[in-house]
C-alpha cells in the first residue's frame, strides 16, 4: 500500500505553474473560440437543414442522438478516469489527470445539447406513441418505467449526478493547485471518489438503457450499460493520449508527460478495447445461444443489408485489428505511432455508437447523411472548445498535487 | 537476444575460476559501475540488487527479452488448437445437433478457444522465464562468497564470468576497482 499523501516527502510544487500553462498570446490560446465557432456553424447547419425540410427531422433526431452521445461519452470517460485515478490513489496518471478533468467539466454544456432530445422524443422513441402502446401488450407492461415524465426525471437525476461530481471534483482539484500542500484536499477527494463511482456507475448505466437501448423498447440485454461504458473508456483514453501528445509537440506541457505516460496510456487503450470485445461478445453470444426471437432481432437488425458490413467492421477495426496493432511495447512507446492508433480507435468508437443506434431509423441499409457530419461537427466544436476552454484556465497539470512528483518519476519496470 | 549463458560453459580457466564478484555500497554506484562493464565491452557479467533497481537495464546494456514472443507463439498456438479440436469434434469425430445450432457453431467454441490461448499463454510466460534464468538451479559459484547473501539484504554487486573472452583476472579486478567497488572477491568453480 503506498503511504498517505501528507505522510510523504515530497516537494509539492514539483512545477513550475507557469511552465504547464497555456499563455494568453500562445496560438492554442485562441483554440478554443475557433472550436467554439465551428461548433457554432455545425449546430445552426443541422438546424437549418431540418427548419429547411432539406432532411428528415427523424434523421436529425437521430444523428443529433448520435453526436451527442459520442462526446457525452468522452465527458463521462474523463469522469470516470478521474475517479479512478482517485480511489486507487494513482501516481501515475497525475500528469495526464487535468485533460481528463477538463473533459469531464463540459458535463453542463451537455445539459443544453440535450433539450433538442427532448422535443425530439416522439421521432426517436416508439413508445412514446400512445397509438403503439394500446396495441402492444409489452409497451403496456414496461409503461410505468417508459414514460415521458419519468424519463425526463430520470435524465435530470443523471445529469445532477454528473455536473455534481464534476464541479465538485474540477474545483478542489483547482482549490488544490493555490497552497495547501498538506494533501488534506487529495485525501477529501479519495474519501469522495467511491460513493460518486457507485452514482456514476448507476447512472451511466440507466442513461445507456434510456438513450440507446429504450430506442428499440421490445428489446434487452442486461450487460447494455457496461457496453456503453467499455466504449467511453476506449474513447478516453484516445482522447488523453490525442491531447497529450499534441499539447506535448506544441510546447505546453513543459515535458511532464513522458514517454512512460504514454506507455501506460496505451496500456489502457489496449486493455479496454479487449474489454469493450469482451462484453460485446459476451452480449452476442447469449443472444445467439439463448436463441429468442424478441432478442435476436437486434441482432437480425445488424446483419441485413450493408449493416452486416458495419458489423464486420466492428469485429475488425474496434476489436482484431487494434489487438495486435497496440500489443507491442515499440507501438507503446512511439508518440506518433500510439497517436494513430488513438485516432483509429476515436474513430471506431464513433462507428460503434452509429452501429447501436442508426438501424432502428435505416432499418435495412446504412444510410449516411449530410446532417450526421453537421451535428458530429456541431457537438464536436463545442465539446472540444470547451475541453480548451477549461485548460486554458488553470495550470494544465496539477502544479501541486503530492503524487505530483511520483508521477513525474514514473518508470516502467 | 538477450545475454544467454552457454548451458555447458566452455571450460573455465581453472586458474580464474568462476570469476570476479564486486560489492558496491548502494544503487547510485552500482548504475554507474554497471555502465563501465558494458562499455569495456564485457558480455558474460550480471548485476544483483536486493530489489528492483530503475534504470539498471538500461546500464547493463541489455536488450529486450524473448520472453513475450514465446508468449503471443503459444498463447496463439493455444487459442488455434482448441479452436481446432472443437471444430473437429463437433464437425467430424462426433457430428450431433446441439439447441438446432450447426455443427461449426463458431461462437460456441470462442470461450473454450479464449480459456486455453491465456492458459498456454500463462504458462508460456512461467515456463519460458523459468527456462530463459537456467532456473530451477540447485547451486551456483557465486553462493561461495560469503558477503554474496546480503545482495538479499543491503548489498549491490557485479559478478564477471571468467569464459567473457574480456575477462583477465588482473585487468577485470582493476576496473571493478576503479568502478568505486567495496570489495572485490574472486570466486572458485
Amino acid at each position: 500500500m503506498s503511504p498517505k499523501p501528507h505522510e510523504m516527502g515530497h516537494d509539492p510544487a514539483a512545477v513550475d505553474p507557469a511552465l504547464v500553462s497555456i499563455p494568453h498570446d500562445h496560438p492554442w490560446a485562441r483554440l478554443p473560440y475557433v472550436f467554439a465557432a465551428c461548433g457554432a456553424v455545425g449546430v445552426l447547419a443541422s438546424l437549418g437543414l431540418v427548419w429547411g425540410s432539406v432532411v428528415e427531422p427523424a434523421q436529425f433526431f437521430f444523428s443529433w442522438l448520435t453526436s451527442f452521445l459520442y462526446f457525452l461519452s468522452l465527458a463521462l470517460g474523463g469522469m470516470f478516469f478521474v475517479l479512478v485515478s482517485y480511489v486507487t490513489r494513482a501516481s501515475w496518471s497525475v500528469v495526464v489527470r487535468r485533460l481528463a478533468e477538463s473533459a469531464m467539466a463540459t458535463i453542463p454544456l451537455f445539459l443544453v445539447l440535450f433539450v433538442p432530445l427532448v422535443f425530439g422524443m416522439h421521432a426517436l422513441f416508439h413508445w412514446t406513441d400512445a397509438d403503439a402502446v394500446a396495441h402492444d401488450h409489452l409497451l403496456q407492461a414496461k409503461q410505468p418505467y417508459l414514460n415521458t415524465t419519468f424519463f425526463v426525471v430520470r435524465a435530470l437525476v443523471y445529469f445532477a449526478c454528473w455536473i455534481g461530481i464534476a464541479t465538485w471534483f474540477l474545483r478542489q482539484s483547482r482549490l488544490q493547485d493555490h497552497g495547501d500542500a498538506s494533501g488534506r484536499i487529495t485525501d477529501r477527494m479519495v474519501k469522495v471518489s467511491a460513493p460518486a463511482l457507485v452514482a456514476f456507475s448507476v447512472t451511466v448505466s440507466f442513461a445507456a438503457i434510456d438513450w440507446i437501448m429504450t430506442l428499440d423498447a421490445h428489446w434487452y440485454s442486461t450487460i447494455f450499460g457496461v457496453y456503453f461504458f467499455a466504449g467511453s473508456t476506449v474513447g478516453i483514453f484516445a482522447l488523453l493520449i490525442l491531447l497529450a501528445a499534441a499539447m506535448g509537440r506544441a510546447g505546453l506541457l513543459g515535458g511532464t508527460v513522458t514517454v512512460e505516460h504514454f506507455h501506460d496510456l496505451g496500456k489502457m487503450l489496449f486493455a479496454f478495447t479487449v474489454f469493450w470485445a469482451y462484453i460485446g461478445f459476451s452480449q452476442y453470444f447469449l443472444i445467439w445461444y439463448g436463441n429468442i426471437p424478441e432478442e435476436t432481432v437486434w441482432y437480425v437488425h445488424r446483419t441485413e443489408g450493408s449493416w452486416a458490413a458495419v458489423t464486420a467492421t466492428l469485429a475488425w477495426g474496434h476489436f482484431a485489428v487494434p489487438f495486435l496493432f497496440l500489443m507491442p511495447r515499440t507501438v507503446k512507446r512511439r508518440t506518433g505511432l500510439l497517436a494513430v492508433g488513438a485516432v483509429w480507435m476515436l474513430l471506431m468508437h464513433l462507428v460503434d455508437l452509429y452501429w447501436l443506434i442508426m438501424p432502428v431509423l435505416h432499418s435495412h441499409d446504412a444510410h449516411l447523411s449530410v446532417v450526421d457530419v453537421t451535428s458530429l461537427v456541431g457537438i464536436g466544436g463545442l465539446f472540444l472548445g470547451a475541453v480548451l476552454f477549461v485548460l486554458r484556465r488553470q495550470p494544465v497539470v496539477p502544479v501541486r498535487d503530492p503524487r505530483l512528483a511520483e508521477s513525474l518519476s514514473f518508470e516502467n519496470v | 537476444m538477450p545475454r544467454m549463458l552457454p548451458l555447458v560453459p566452455s571450460l573455465p580457466d581453472s586458474a580464474s575460476g568462476y570469476g570476479l564478484l564486486a560489492r558496491y555500497d548502494g544503487p547510485g554506484v552500482l548504475l554507474h559501475a554497471c555502465e563501465q562493464v558494458r562499455d569495456a565491452g564485457y558480455r558474460r557479467w550480471d548485476a544483483h540488487t536486493p530489489y528492483p533497481v530503475h534504470g539498471l537495464d538500461r546500464a547493463m546494456g541489455l536488450s529486450s527479452s524473448v520472453l513475450p514472443w514465446i508468449v503471443l507463439v503459444c498463447g496463439l498456438g493455444g487459442a488455434a488448437a482448441a479452436f481446432g479440436l472443437q471444430t473437429w469434434v463437433h464437425e467430424r469425430a462426433y457430428p450431433l445437433v446441439i439447441s438446432g445450432k450447426p455443427f461449426f457453431a463458431w461462437p460456441a467454441f470462442v470461450p473454450v478457444t479464449f480459456e486455453v490461448g491465456v492458459l498456454f499463454g500463462a504458462l508460456a510466460a512461467v515456463f519460458g522465464m523459468l527456462g530463459l534464468n537456467r532456473l530451477p538451479m540447485h547451486h551456483h559459484p557465486l553462493f561461495r562468497s560469503d558477503a554474496f547473501g546480503r545482495a538479499s539484504d543491503d548489498g549491490f554487486f557485479i559478478s564477471i564470468e571468467s569464459w567473457d573472452p574480456k575477462f583477465d583476472l588482473g585487468r577485470t579486478a582493476a576496473l571493478l576497482e576503479r568502478s568505486g567497488a567495496a570489495s572485490v572477491e574472486r570466486i572458485e568453480s
